[in-house]
């Protein structure tokens, strides 16, 4: 649906250009991504007012009274908490994805492909079984701490390989995801949660209701704070010495972002559980029709995580209904497939 | 005016740069000739702030150029090294924006507006100003590259082999470009370059490094010359004078003259 889009706005575009007045392109371009961002905003709000709707149980809108009954119950303790957490999921993973990319300059990093969501499960699942009384909030510690931990240990092993192919990186990020992974199994194992660990990693949002989720908006204040950072973060994608030599706290930036994508993903871990492909779909999508400049296209970047994970839950909750399938396989089939397309697309330019 | 003293740089026991001094002319060219491994580059990351000096200073003006806080310094000095980001999707006119970063950090003012055009013009890039970096051809993008460095208004420029991997006619557009910017803006222009005949035509000052150390320096009329050329590259110049200027034939030693 992005792509119908967009090949109607280029089509546009050339129209114009063709017709004369060819030094407007930035405001066209502009233009184009404003246009984008609104259709989407539209199928959002229609995709929104489709996921309130759906569920096993039937709301009797007519009945619905604001405050009481059991429609309303239905709406504020489920349906919407879901379609929140939905929504700023997508957003942060999106936006974590882009972060991740500018600073490795490598197109197929995302939290899932650089260990930062195995890491995270691996603190939940310590703080779990170590720190049974920790909360929410205990866990969510953990799981940042380790995420920001091996997040750092990760950038310092890209920095130290002379060879920087574009493929190489994302799979040292998946083996050492693997590694991590393999060792919150081999935990999982030894404290005999092996069957419950599987079940409540994979990304699912069926099982957040109200008072289970709050800690989701969290990320709000993260994709404001990347936002006003923006420009920051093109440059840090330029590179360490063209940063520096713009005088930009490269350093700063870069712990910056981690601290970001950290927060970011600890969170969504902690609530829904662990989301693939999202942080490498959106972002490759909007740079290849809209290009790197962060300050134009994170509206936009946002918007698409959002509107993809929504997607894919509606899918999940539609195949085998009244039942559903988690997101993290529709998503990761969603997206799987999504990218394999981009880099075959890629393949042929 | 930057200057350098007592500039050195170890890699553990190795060192490519030993106690280098010098003081580069204000608002002129300055070509660092010499040999692969002489330092040269070394020389300029050092002045970039881009490596840390083992020992020395680099001075701009009367103050420690370490000492500046990095966005101050990227307000006097600028650095261009070779072809940068090269998997960043921005367009033309986008890159050139971000030379505006060390004054705007990105919310740019109706100056920055007029420095970005002025550097696109400079350059002859405006009609490429919405292309897209990964669309043009490499001596276009070393343009857009350095138009970004103009566009950051510095009064000393420090450009890494500028002509790399360039056709001829690139070569001579960003050489003219480098003049220009001396003699109509009165910058000071410091690059490592590795063809002599560009260094002798186009600059002004020569600075010659030989195994991490000054060989020569001064002016090009100076300095331009056969048994000093002879020395540093250990190969056998002829140079031939004309009305245009001057060519350092090194193409075909005459035998046995090399050692």
């Amino acid at each position: 649906m992005f792509a119908t889009n967009y090949h109607l706005q280029r089509k546009k575009r050339m129209n114009t250009r063709t017709q004369g007045e060819p030094a407007t392109k930035t405001t066209d371009n502009r233009l184009a991504v404003a246009a984008i961002n609104r259709r989407m905003a539209y199928l959002l709000i229609g995709l929104c007012g489709v996921s309130l709707m759906l569920g096993a149980h039937t709301i009797a809108w007519a009945d619905l009274s604001i405050g009481s009954g059991e429609a309303w119950l239905m709406l504020t303790a489920s349906r919407l908490p879901r379609l929140v957490a939905i929504l700023l999921t997508g957003i942060g993973l999106a936006v974590s994805g882009v972060i991740l990319q500018q600073m490795v300059q490598n197109r197929f990093v995302e939290p899932g492909t650089s260990g930062g969501l195995d890491a995270a499960k691996l603190g939940i699942l310590i703080a779990l079984t170590q720190i049974p009384t920790a909360g929410k909030i205990g866990q969510m510690l953990l799981a940042l701490a380790f995420c920001l931990a091996t997040s750092l240990v990760y950038i310092a092993i890209i920095r130290r390989i002379q060879f920087k192919n574009t493929t190489l990186v994302p799979v040292i990020g998946l083996m050492y995801g693997g590694l991590l992974s393999a060792c919150a199994e081999f935990y999982a194992y030894q404290y005999n949660i092996m069957q419950s660990m599987q079940g409540w990693l994979l990304g699912d949002f069926s099982k957040v209701v109200q008072g289970q989720y709050e800690v989701i908006y969290l990320i709000l204040p993260i994709v404001a704070v990347t936002y006003l950072y923006a420009h920051r973060f093109t440059v840090m994608g330029m590179g360490e010495e063209t940063a520096k030599s713009l005088g930009l706290g490269y350093t700063t930036t870069a712990a910056m972002g981690l601290m970001l994508v950290a927060i970011t993903v600890s969170v969504t871990v902690i609530s829904v559980g662990a989301i693939y492909f999202v942080g490498l779909v959106i972002p490759n999508l909007v740079a290849l029709h809209y290009g790197d400049n962060l300050r134009h296209t994170l509206p936009t970047v946002a918007l698409g995580g959002a509107l993809l994970l929504l997607a894919c839950d509606i899918v999940g909750r539609l195949l085998v209904y009244p039942f559903e399938v988690p997101i993290g396989l529709t998503a990761g089939a969603i997206g799987g497939a999504i990218f394999l397309a981009l880099i075959l697309r890629g393949d042929q330019r | 005016m930057i200057s350098v003293r007592n500039l050195s740089k170890y890699y553990g026991a190795r060192q490519v740069l030993s106690a280098t001094s010098h003081d580069f002319p204000p608002g002129q060219i300055t070509s660092v000739i010499g040999p692969n491994g002489a330092g040269k580059s070394t020389l300029l990351m050092l002045m970039a702030r881009l490596l840390e000096p083992s020992q020395g200073q680099v001075l701009l003006g009367q103050d420690d150029a370490t000492l500046m806080p990095i966005n101050q310094y990227a307000q006097n000095v600028a650095t261009l090294r070779q072809s940068p980001g090269l998997n960043m999707r921005l367009t033309v006119a986008e890159l050139v924006a971000f030379g505006r970063f060390p004054y705007s950090r990105g919310s740019l003012t109706q100056d920055d507006h007029r420095m970005i055009d002025e550097a696109l013009n400079f350059l002859s890039l405006a009609p490429l100003r919405h292309a897209y970096l990964d669309e043009i051809s490499g001596g276009q993008r070393q343009l857009a590259f350095l138009a970004m460095t103009i566009a950051q208004q510095t009064s000393v420029l420090l450009l890494d082999e500028p002509l790399n991997n360039l056709d001829m006619k690139h070569a001579v557009h960003i050489m003219q470009s480098l003049r220009r910017l001396c003699d109509e803006q009165g910058r000071t222009v410091i690059l490592v370059i590795h063809d002599v005949n560009f260094a002798a035509n186009y600059s002004d000052h020569i600075l010659a490094l030989k195994a991490g150390e000054v060989q020569f320096s001064g002016s090009t009329h100076d300095t331009i010359d056969e048994s000093l050329l002879r020395d540093l590259y250990e190969l056998d110049f002829e140079i031939m004078n004309n009305k245009r200027g001057c060519v350092c034939d090194y193409f075909t030693p005459r035998l046995g003259a090399s050692q």
